[in-house]
């Protein structure tokens, strides 16, 4: 079969992409992905979206993301509603050294228009009354960060996509990519064979495996990332409850339920996505220290997803030199959903070598190659 | 009966009709149903009502309720208060 384009995984990101390659004008765009819509990580995640970040590009690409969030549901024309709670993140500074950088990071955040504040101990009670105040130095706070439903939000764009000629194939399998002269030429899968001149990786967690296939290093890796859900009760928390510290972000979603997740420093680089009781033993801890008064609520699920991790932790959003017509958007590093917006227009503009939206110098593939990392994020979880 | 008065998932409160919606939609897969109808994700992780919604995938897909793959069985397999997490994870010593 002969196409224009194919998009190899329906992510949050795969599905961004399409979506904005067909409102800029593509045709024969074909997304191709091995399992179910969001079976990736964008359908494990906590989904919070959030601009306070300690690097300018990550900012910027936040900013409008959420600017984009604001008004997803009028743009993809959405019935069913995207369930965006805009109330915020809360985010704890637990030692000097946190506190010094979080003043840095406010100062950049609002350099750009970004509605961030440093807020004092008493001020973050009044927005987190659960809090335990003897667990926080001090804290920032943005009103305009939140939370969505991933579910709906991919869902949202994959229907805005279909309805302007994409075609989807959910359970085909990847499994070589053919290239010649410098030039992608052909995406075979476990069911067909397309013939194409641009492909474009927006594998997740297999971001790398997909490179290999084509012949491309991508200095990223997959690591495991852990996170429960409680039962359901009714609203006590407006915004996400988040410390880098302490490795923990805490959101009650408009349902009802928490979502509580962190990462793991010493898991092994790989696929493992299984839960384990450890996670449970630790987070639970963790909870009863800053949120005391969630620690009296039921977990009722935990499951795991990968972060795919990028070197600098920030994201790949980028041709190939060496490889004509092979385009990334990987190596999220845990942020890929909130950028997810950003991520489909920056990427389609550089598809249609048009002029980009964003200075997307940070993100080139070449930054690891040449060594101009120019900066890297420290704010995560 | 009505299809929007059976309720298929109790903890969601998911009618038949939702769900033959969907089907209808082309969402057809077990996983789908669960994300974007919350089958599967409350207090009972889907004890009540996996088999009811396998049996409606099969019978719209004309296929035997066997081949149908349901969601993923995850823990907890009963709610546990993260307090009592907490303390049980203490050292006893
Ligand atoms: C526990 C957890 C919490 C998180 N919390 C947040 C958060 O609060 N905010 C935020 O912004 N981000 C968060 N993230 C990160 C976020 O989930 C990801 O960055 C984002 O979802 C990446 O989307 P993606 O589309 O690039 O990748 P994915 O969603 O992983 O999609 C990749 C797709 O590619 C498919 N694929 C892979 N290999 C092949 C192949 N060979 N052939 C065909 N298809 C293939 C997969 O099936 C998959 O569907 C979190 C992640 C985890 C795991």
């Amino acid at each position: 079969m002969k196409t224009n384009i194919v998009i190899i995984g329906a992510g949050i990101s795969g599905v961004s992409i399409a979506y904005n390659l067909a409102k800029m004008g593509q045709k024969g765009i074909i997304v191709i992905d091995k399992s179910y819509m969001t079976s990736g990580a964008t359908g494990r995640c906590g989904a919070g979206v959030r601009q306070q970040w300690a690097t300018k590009s990550n900012c910027e690409m936040a900013k409008r993301s959420i600017e984009f969030f604001e008004i997803a549901e009028e743009t993809l024309q959405y019935e069913g509603g995207i369930e965006f709670k805009q109330e915020g993140y809360l985010i704890l500074a637990t030692n000097n050294e946190e506190v010094e950088q979080f003043k840095k990071n406010v100062e950049l955040q609002n350099s750009i228009g970004i509605a961030s504040r440093a807020i004092t101990v008493d001020e973050a009670l009044k927005i987190v009354p659960h809090l335990n105040p003897d667990s926080f130095l001090m804290a920032t706070f943005c009103p305009t960060d939140g939370h969505l439903n991933p579910f709906l939000m991919t869902d949202a764009y994959y229907q805005a996509a279909k309805r302007l000629g994409v075609d989807f194939h959910f359970f085909e399998n990847v499994k070589e990519i053919v290239s010649e002269h410098g030039q992608v030429q052909k995406v075979i899968t476990d069911q067909d064979t397309y013939k194409t001149n641009i492909v474009v990786n927006a594998a997740g967690g297999y971001a790398r495996e997909i490179g290999l296939m084509a012949g491309v290093e991508i200095p990223v890796y997959s690591e495991k990332h852990e996170i429960l859900v409680t039962e359901p009760i009714s609203r006590i928390q407006g915004p996400m409850v988040m410390s880098f510290s302490k490795n923990i972000y805490c959101q009650q979603v408009p349902h009802g339920s928490f979502l509580i997740g962190r990462g793991d420093p010493t898991v092994p680089h790989d696929h493992d996505i299984t839960s384990t009781w450890h996670f449970l033993d630790e987070m639970a801890k963790t909870v009863a220290d800053i949120l005391p008064k969630i620690g009296e609520l039921r977990v009722i699920r935990q499951w795991a997803g990968s972060y795919n991790m990028s070197p600098d932790k920030q994201p790949i959003i980028s041709d190939v030199p060496t490889l004509e017509g092979f385009f990334l958007a990987c190596g999220f590093s845990g942020h890929g959903f909130m950028f997810a917006p950003m991520t489909g227009i920056l990427l389609s503009e550089i598809i249609l070598k048009k002029p980009t939206t964003l200075d997307v110098g940070d993100y080139h593939l070449h930054r690891f190659k040449t060594n101009t990392i120019r900066e890297t994020e420290k704010s995560v979880v | 009966m009505n299809k929007d008065k059976i309720i298929i998932c109790r903890c969601s409160d998911v009618t038949l009709e939702d769900i033959h919606k969907l089907l209808e939609e082309g969402y057809t897969s077990f996983e789908d149903l669960k994300r974007l109808l919350r089958i599967g994700m409350g207090p009972c992780q889907g004890q009540t009502c996996a088999e009811l919604v396998r049996k409606e995938i099969a019978n719209f897909l004309h296929q035997k309720a066997e081949t149908v793959p349901i969601h993923k069985t995850r823990p907890l397999t009963i709610g546990v208060k993260l307090r009592a997490i907490a303390e049980g994870a203490k050292d006893e010593n």
